[in-house]
């Protein structure tokens, strides 16, 4: 097994049914003679969760016998759910998380402001109805908006798209 | 060991680095960023610029904290601690790029928790505590629509890491003022009520937004040099979009040009020792201290 697939097996500590990979916040693996050299982007200026994922990569490389592994913090390009796998929207969807669309592309100038209601339709994970409701625009975790089913009635996360 | 192996075992067992830590101690969120400054920008000045933008988005994160439990629904709850959480990522971004150009061994945490407020650079808009709900969100929105096209700007900084954090930082803010300008179109819109004491909030936070926009010598010296963004620029781009929130809430207001003190020399006013006395109590009371 190489590096790379080693890393692609570990999962996201907040969405575990997905990998990191499949997430795209892996941006390189590259193997060199002094050691295992991965370079991570975070998702949110704030998520918690990369120094678990830093550790969890390097747990990962050394049980699999890799000795040395450095894990560097990359921000630019910023992330994007466009980097998020169809296998990843996949596995999301399937554990009722809504995967995100694709990402707003802005013109040059301002950035817009939205008063009221985006013109977007997101379809329910459960029961499929197209079209949907935002609770919030914040929810368990940065990436995750609240959003609630008018036809099953369900509550529902929706990976919104950045 | 795993979390999932044993819980309680991996909350004593940290042989090897800061995961459990609190406090103090967690690892550098630049780690593996090229930390190199460009030859020539002056270092001074971008230690003063990030501690500037980063003590803005600390300060503000904290007040922010401080709403949780204490917002109208769960959903607020939710919201505020996760736009505190964007800014406080911000924040450690910028200290440690600041720590790093000061070239003197202090790190994000020293800069946060062992300054006294005399040292803190941030405006005074982000220290000043809400009398309710309605000047929190008057607050949240002046301060999202003034930094999100400073956050816009700084993507074309000469500096690798402020463009890579305002390129993250843009997509963040955007969400921040939707939320702010969605409430104060709501209260606004609302009852009489609602709209009189979102007037109150408005009027008593529009007039001190004036420091925003005033140029700091150390600004306009990485400004001119492309590193940093001159603040006066903002101006049009700030009045367009509270006067879109406004008119939509049935609101009125102008922001005045009216001083309040530089907090960005330092001058702040008992709200920042009251924040500093809450948010460095641990940190000053055990130096250090990882359990």
């Amino acid at each position: 097994m190489s590096a790379a697939d080693v890393v692609a097996t570990v999962t996201d500590p907040e969405l575990p049914m997905v990998t990191l990979a499949e997430l795209g916040i892996v941006r390189e693996v590259r193997e060199t003679p002094d050691g295992v050299e991965v370079a991570i982007t975070p998702t949110y200026s704030g998520c918690p969760a990369m120094e678990a994922i830093r550790d969890d990569i390097v747990s990962a490389l050394r049980d699999a016998g890799f000795g040395r592994a450095a894990v560097r913090t990359q921000l630019s390009p910023a992330w994007t759910t466009d980097w998020i796998s169809e296998s990843g929207k996949a596995k999301l969807a399937a554990a009722g998380i809504s995967p995100p669309g694709a990402a707003p592309r802005r013109a040059s100038g301002p950035v817009p402001l939205v008063l009221g209601l985006r013109g977007e339709s997101i379809a329910c994970p459960r029961c499929g109805c197209a079209e949907t409701e935002r609770i919030s625009a914040f929810g368990a975790t940065a990436c995750r908006e609240l959003r609630r089913c008018p036809a099953c009635r369900e509550p529902f996360e929706h990976l919104k798209e950045i | 060991m795993s979390f999932d192996d044993d819980a309680y075992g991996a909350l004593t067992d940290h042989d090897d680095d800061a995961r459990w830590a609190y406090g103090t101690g967690f690892a550098d969120p630049l780690a593996g960023v090229p930390t190199a400054v460009p030859g020539d920008v002056d270092r001074a000045g971008l230690t003063a610029y990030c501690l500037m933008l980063g003590d803005d988005a600390l300060v503000m994160s904290h007040r922010l904290q401080q709403w949780v439990t204490r917002a109208p629904e769960l959903e607020d709850e939710l919201a505020l601690a996760n736009i505190a959480l964007d800014l406080l990522g911000q924040a450690r971004l910028l200290l440690a790029r600041a720590g790093e150009a000061e070239g003197a061994g202090r790190d994000e945490d020293a800069l946060a928790s062992l300054r006294d407020a005399g040292e803190f650079r941030n405006v005074r808009l982000a220290e000043r505590g809400d009398a309710d709900f309605a000047h929190l969100v008057a607050r949240l929105l002046v301060f999202s629509c003034w930094r999100l096209p400073l956050l816009d700007r700084l993507t074309a900084s000469r500096d690798p890491v402020l463009a890579a954090i305002g390129a993250k930082g843009v997509k963040e803010v955007t969400y921040h003022r939707e939320y702010a300008a969605q409430w104060v179109v709501r209260l606004g819109d609302g009852t009489d009520l609602s709209h009189r004491r979102m007037q109150a909030a408005i009027d008593a936070v529009l007039p001190t937004a004036g420091e925003l926009f005033e140029t700091h010598e150390v600004e306009a010296r990485l400004a001119a040099a492309g590193v940093a963004v001159d603040p006066a620029q903002l101006r049009p781009e700030f009045d367009e979009a509270m006067s879109q929130v406004l008119r939509a809430g049935t609101l009125t207001g102008s922001s005045s040009a009216a001083r309040a003190g530089r907090g960005r020399d330092g001058e702040h006013g008992p709200e920042l020792d009251e924040i500093l006395a809450e948010m460095q109590e641990l940190a000053r009371a055990l130096p250090g201290g990882v359990w």
